[in-house]
């Protein structure tokens, strides 16, 4: 399963996100987040159900804070879907599979 | 569509009420299924208002202490082990008015003999315009996931209930300053977490004060507050706040069907979990404003899996052999 979901870090960052052919959807999480393992199972399952539309990765903002930083996160789970290298989409707080499938629907 | 399956016991609601009547309800071999709600950064999520606490210190067994999550996978898989089902999905209409009972989650229908309702409550924001525009930007519903963005920084914390004060100590961990703002004089919070607070060197209080307005662009960068007491009004700089101000119940979904109490509560009947209707039961902080407790919701939890086994059997309405409690210890 983990397969289907990459990790980003400080260094990888620009060049996965820059690269990539679909858009991305970045979990900024961290170990001690409740809410963010909550929906790693959910994530999970998108990205196993749109194969090709969507990419989902993750970076831990606990050993990334470079890249927190410069999107201001302040609030974990926080998801920034880019496309073109650019934040399109950003979600804040844990939310469950259906409503998580509706804001991301112009994505998928 | 083929009719639905008709369940002994639906339990709405996953926190340790919830989970206790399914242990219960799994044990007396009532095949519960637990309609455990969805995700999300409030204490409406599975698991219920243990999910975004830290270390639990109050709950009988755990000589040391245990982690709210922790505690709760605990329940659940106990639950699981004795063959409890789960559905991570939210109830979004209930019918109560024949039985079976018809529930629903968006279109797909369940029913249910019985049903023990158990969705806890939320809690209370300010309810100001910019402390929603500010969520998620210095404004947190969560200090267990957020507190690490605050390092060095200085925030608030407003209430004055042991929930205020558990994050308040939490959050010095990174903060600079907490200060807790109270609109009273005193705290309604128990006696240890009260000294805890005031030998804290982080911690200052500001008393007889309310929120009247968060401050900040695009994150935050203060709050307005004035003294009740004598009208006088002040900013306070902070980079994070925290509300922690009491908590409304989930009952929004049984309204005109369950009786409730004019602050929203769940009625039950004398020392039992009966509602109004009969074969709806109802346990842990949805019944419950005067308690609260983890423990005083599992307890009731058992109560509400017990009068529904009893009531299942009296009414002969039970589709499996049902084991009687007592018994099966």
């Amino acid at each position: 399963m983990a397969g289907n979901i990459s990790t980003l870090t400080d260094t990888s960052f620009d060049e996965e996100i820059k690269g990539a052919e679909v858009p991305v959807l970045v979990d900024f999480w961290a170990e001690w987040c409740g809410p963010c393992k909550m929906i790693a199972p959910v994530l999970e399952e998108i990205a196993t159900e749109h194969p090709g539309k969507i990419q989902i990765a993750k970076l831990n903002v606990d050993e990334n804070l470079e890249i927190s930083r410069r999107f201001e996160v302040m609030s974990i789970p926080t998801l920034i879907l880019f496309k073109d290298g650019e934040p399109q989409l950003r979600l804040i707080g844990a939310k469950g599979k259906g409503q998580l499938l509706q804001e991301l629907e112009a994505f998928l | 569509m083929s009719k639905p399956l008709v369940r002994d016991v639906i339990i709405i609601g996953s926190g340790p009420a919830g989970l206790t009547a399914a242990i219960y309800a799994a044990r007396a071999n009532l095949d519960p299924l637990v309609i455990e709600g969805e995700p999300s950064s409030s204490s409406d999520q599975p698991g219920g208002q243990l999910m975004l606490t830290t270390e639990v210190e109050n709950y009988p067994g755990f000589i040391e202490g245990v982690m709210g999550p922790e505690l709760m996978a605990n329940f659940r898989a106990q639950a699981a082990r004795f063959g409890a089902d789960f559905l991570t999905r939210k109830i979004t209409k209930v019918d109560f008015s024949e039985r079976p009972f018809r529930l629903w989650i968006e279109d797909t229908e369940l029913h249910a003999r019985s049903v023990i309702v158990s969705t806890g409550a939320r809690s209370l924001m300010l309810d100001l315009p910019n402390e929603s525009r500010l969520m998620g930007y210095g404004v947190s519903t969560c200090a267990t996931c957020d507190g690490f963005f605050f390092r060095g920084r200085e925030i608030a914390v407003v209430g004055g209930g042991d929930s205020a004060l558990e994050e308040a100590t939490f959050l010095t961990k990174f903060a600079q300053k907490v200060t807790v703002i109270h609109r009273r004089k005193e705290l309604r919070a128990s006696k240890i977490m009260q000294d805890r607070a005031f030998r804290n060197p982080k911690i200052e209080f500001l008393w007889d004060t309310v929120v009247t307005d968060v401050l900040g662009d695009t994150t935050v960068s203060g709050i307005k507050l004035r003294n009740i007491v004598n009208g006088e009004e002040s900013e306070l700089a902070v980079a994070g706040l925290f509300v922690a101000i009491g908590h409304v119940p989930n009952t929004d979904l049984f309204k005109g069907q369950l009786d409730m109490e004019d602050n929203g509560y769940l009625i039950t009947q004398g020392k039992s979990t009966r509602t109004n209707v009969e074969g709806v039961f109802a346990c842990g902080d949805v019944q419950d404003h005067t308690y609260r407790q983890a423990i005083t919701a599992a307890g009731s939890g058992c109560m509400a899996a017990i009068d529904a086994e009893r009531w299942l059997e009296a009414t002969g309405e039970a589709e499996h052999e049902i084991m009687e409690t007592p018994r099966n210890w």
